[in-house]
């Protein structure tokens, strides 16, 4: 039928070709090199002062790092993070008034483990990478994506969400971190060469043995799908930078996402259905995980201006594919959604920045601060709040009742089930089970599936081996059901609402 | 092979479910459909007994199989309510002569009473004659702000106390995705609503019972219940930028087939800062429907057609309501402005 339901005025402009002035509209002297938004040209240098104001004015403006802060820089060998590592370098090597304070360190995570790379080619990669984190002075981390299965069960565990520190307020932070500085500078003469030494004795190139190189291919190649390969890869990689950052006392991580990339990772985080978490998944601060908290510094930034600067500015970056090298545009939602708006964009000049000041009007929320009450329960993938307690009339619940409906009364009881809900795939030929048993991949994955959020739910859908989860989730998993398990028990002896915990 | 259906394990499976994958035979599949809109009506508390609905019909696929559900629907929950069918008629040649004759069909076959409000009676001017002098750019504009004017008039003549449209998830979803690209936040959070709610003096209260019912399920249920409907794009063409949109949820469907539902998840899951203005809604002083503005935009649009300058109701042309309502003439430059239209 005809949309046409509502008014909707004013159309998009198209792209049109600026008139090019041949100064810079800044300092209106020196001939222009560049042309970043319509109709702004500037000169080499006035551009990368806009570029280095920038990065600070982000900071200045949220407010969210302290003075003396450790702070993890994530970094992918990619333009943008790379180009994120050179703006603290720059900011760390500025004099008093505009230097930054903060203390870094580097990670970066290895995936070609999941991308199915050959030994040799990773260690090439990891190599030239190297190079470039080593000139930085900062201690960093290379941390293979196989790490993933020797990770604590601690990790998912939800830590209650304190902001702005540990009640330390941004400006008692900047006068502390003042005083302790004047302290260190009287011993900082003899101490210079000790600094240098701990540092390179921080970083830590962590190495990961066959067997865990095998469960990781298992755990992929258990992935039908593209999308949810790309999920699952997202959801292991911010699990392995969190428990790195805990480890070793970073309070922040920064991402390098620039202003385009976020876009893209708005629309194809609505398309996954990852609204509810949609502010903190593209804010510039991102709560969730409670004692670590994720900001991106980047996302003013358009992934051209980065281009410009790293070129004019000798900004190196390595390439290493990942999970959507050259893939096709339909073989993923995420390069799907990736490829529409850069051609949109290629018409429709603002798509991007219209799609970016969506992201700016959400609501970032931190909901565990209620009073006594127990935090919100945590989806056990990404962490972000449970969505899946929608009412009745909700997608959620109508997408259910359609999966009920059409298997029919017979196999819809729920303890009986042993693939409701997935025709056709008969994992339990193989093990021998009966008709009503129950082999123990449809088991777990009907109990794990309580613990999701609704788009984790539907990456699992995709997966036929739940066993081939890291050890970390499926104990955490466990362990949650055991609890829920208990209170159920006694509910009736609770006198706070006791279905808040369960689903 | 014949495959069986998964759902009564008896008869022939004849369709593959386009929402959930699974295959069904007829009778399972209807049923399904059916108790699934009913589940949209109950949860969503839609209607109330004894209450006068009116039926957007179009003559289109999707009014048609909401008018034979909810037929059936009020029949086996005895929801008790009265159903009417409620057609606008934009006057454009070719397209609405056709559709129309269809809601006729459809009137007898269904026994619901019709009613059919046209443009040229309401306002005075037909969609051709409006595309005629202000081309096929804004168009839509005109006929969307028009439509929605023109079912309420429709409803307040026939004394109908709610409405509900053929709107389906897709559309619904599309909705949503083109929300974003515009960065329409306000829109954004209004639009996975199930119902508009009934304040506002002009406005009758809106609600979409297929609007988790996928676009491709309701054009298997019209095929397999034979139902009579028309189907073509309007002539006129459309936004081009739902366009986009359209053609973006239709490929990520083709990825993962329930990303339509999780799109509206997605949707009616976001959570808005405070702090964002939302327009306050109003009355137009002229006409007296809902408006955030001293005029409506059915008002000014048509105040434009009629001193012969479109572009007035197109951009945003506030400061000029007043001169309007004091029915004072624009000065030479501001209506050197309105005139021009680009095609
Ligand atoms: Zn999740
Ligand atoms: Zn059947």
């Amino acid at each position: 039928m005809c949309q046409v339901d509502e008014e909707y005025s004013g159309h998009l402009e198209r792209r049109s070709v600026p008139g090019v002035s041949k100064t810079c509209v800044k300092c209106k002297e020196s001939t222009a090199v560049l042309i970043i938004r319509l109709g702004d040209a500037f000169c080499r240098s006035c551009f990368k002062e806009y570029f280095v104001h920038k990065f600070r004015a982000m900071l200045g403006k949220n407010r969210v790092i302290f003075p003396g802060e450790k702070v993890l820089l994530a970094v992918s060998g990619g333009p943008a993070s790379s180009s994120m590592l050179a703006q603290v370098q720059e900011g760390l090597s500025r004099d008093a008034p505009k230097k930054l304070r903060f203390v870094p360190g580097i990670i970066y995570i290895d995936e070609g483990g999941a991308c199915g790379q050959s030994a040799e080619e990773r260690e090439k990669a990891v190599a030239l990478l190297e190079n470039i984190l080593r000139k930085t002075g900062f201690p960093y981390y290379i941390v293979p994506l196989e790490q993933v299965f020797g990770l604590p069960d601690s990790v998912l565990e939800s830590v209650s969400c304190s902001p702005e520190g540990s009640g330390l307020s941004y400006k008692a932070a900047v006068v502390q971190y003042i005083q302790q500085n004047e302290v260190k500078q009287r011993h900082s003469e003899s101490a210079g060469e000790e600094a240098q030494d701990a540092m390179a004795r921080l970083s830590v190139h962590s190495q990961y043995g066959p067997e865990h190189r095998q469960a990781l291919e298992r755990l992929f190649s258990s992935l039908k799908t593209l999308t949810a390969k790309e999920d699952m890869l997202q959801t292991l990689r911010q699990h392995l930078i969190l428990h790195t950052a805990r480890v070793s006392g970073y309070s922040k991580v920064m991402m390098g996402d620039s202003c385009t990339r976020l876009s893209i990772k708005l629309l194809s985080n609505i398309s996954l259905g990852r609204g509810a978490a949609l502010a903190a998944d593209t804010g510039f601060s991102d709560p969730r995980y409670g004692d670590v908290v994720i900001v991106r510094p980047m996302r003013d930034y358009s992934s051209k201006e980065i281009a410009f600067y790293n070129r004019l500015f000798g900004v190196q970056s390595v390439f290493i594919p990942g999970l959507d090298t050259k893939v096709p545009d339909k073989a993923s939602i995420q390069r799907l959604t990736e490829s529409f708006i850069i051609k949109l964009q290629a018409d429709f000049p603002s798509t991007v920045s219209t799609i970016y000041r969506t992201s700016e009007k959400l609501h970032t929320a931190c909901p565990p601060l209620n009073s006594s009450a127990e935090p919100a329960v945590k989806c056990l993938l990404c962490l972000c709040a449970l969505d899946t307690k929608a009412d009745e009339a909700s997608a959620f619940q109508a997408i259910l009742l359609s999966e009920r409906l059409s298997v029919g009364k017979a196999q819809s009881d729920p303890p009986s089930s042993t693939t409701a809900g997935s025709p056709g795939q008969s994992c339990c030929q193989e093990s021998g089970c009966g008709a009503g048993g129950c082999c123990s991949t449809s088991r777990a994955s009907a109990d794990l599936k309580s613990l999701l959020c609704y788009s984790c739910r539907l990456t699992m859908k995709d997966m036929t081996a739940v066993d081939s989860l890291p050890q970390y989730i499926t104990l955490e998993a466990e362990k949650r059901q055991r609890r829920a398990q208990m209170k159920q028990e006694i509910s009736e002896f609770l006198l706070e609402d006791a279905d808040d915990d369960q689903e | 092979m014949p495959v069986q259906c998964s759902s009564c394990a008896l008869s022939r499976a004849v369709l593959k479910r386009p929402k959930t994958g699974h295959s069904l035979c007829k009778a399972c599949f209807f049923w399904a459909f059916e108790e699934e809109v009913h589940h949209t009506v109950v949860s969503g508390r839609l209607f109330s007994r004894g209450e006068t609905v009116g039926i957007g019909a179009s003559g289109g696929k999707d009014s048609t199989v909401l008018a034979h559900v909810m037929k059936v629907l009020n029949e086996r929950h005895d929801y008790g309510l009265k159903l009417l069918l409620l057609s606008v008629d934009e006057g454009i040649t070719g397209y609405r002569d056709d559709s129309l004759e269809t809601v006729r069909r459809n009137q007898q076959q269904y026994d619901l009473p019709l009613k059919i409000v046209s443009y040229q009676e309401l306002y005075g001017w037909t969609m051709d004659a409006i595309v005629k002098q202000v081309g096929l750019k804004n168009n839509c504009t005109f006929c969307g702000v028009f439509r929605r004017q023109a079912l309420d008039r429709g409803a307040v003549m026939l004394n109908v106390d709610k409405i509900c449209t053929g709107h389906n998830a897709d559309d619904v979803a599309e909705t949503v995705l083109m929300n974003v690209l515009r960065g329409d936040i306000a829109r954004l959070r209004r639009c996975t609503a199930i119902s508009t709610a009934s304040d506002g003096e002009g406005a009758i209260p809106r609600c979409k019972p297929l609007k988790y019912a996928y676009e491709k399920e309701i054009v298997l249920y019209a095929y397999f219940k034979k139902l009579d409907y028309f189907s073509t794009e309007c002539i006129y063409s459309p936004n081009a930028y739902r366009g986009h949109a359209r053609a973006f949820l239709k490929d990520l469907e083709a990825v993962r087939p329930s990303a339509i539902m999780d799109v509206i998840h997605s949707g009616e899951n976001l959570s808005v800062k405070e702090g964002v203005k939302m327009p306050v809604q109003g009355t137009c002083t002229r006409c007296g429907y809902i408006s955030s503005q001293a005029l409506c935009k059915s008002c000014v649009l048509l105040e434009g057609l009629n001193r012969g300058l479109p572009k007035l109701g197109i951009g945003k042309h506030h400061r000029l309501h007043g001169k309007i309502l004091a029915q004072q003439p624009l000065t030479q430059e501001e209506e050197k402005k309105l005139k021009a239209v680009d095609f």
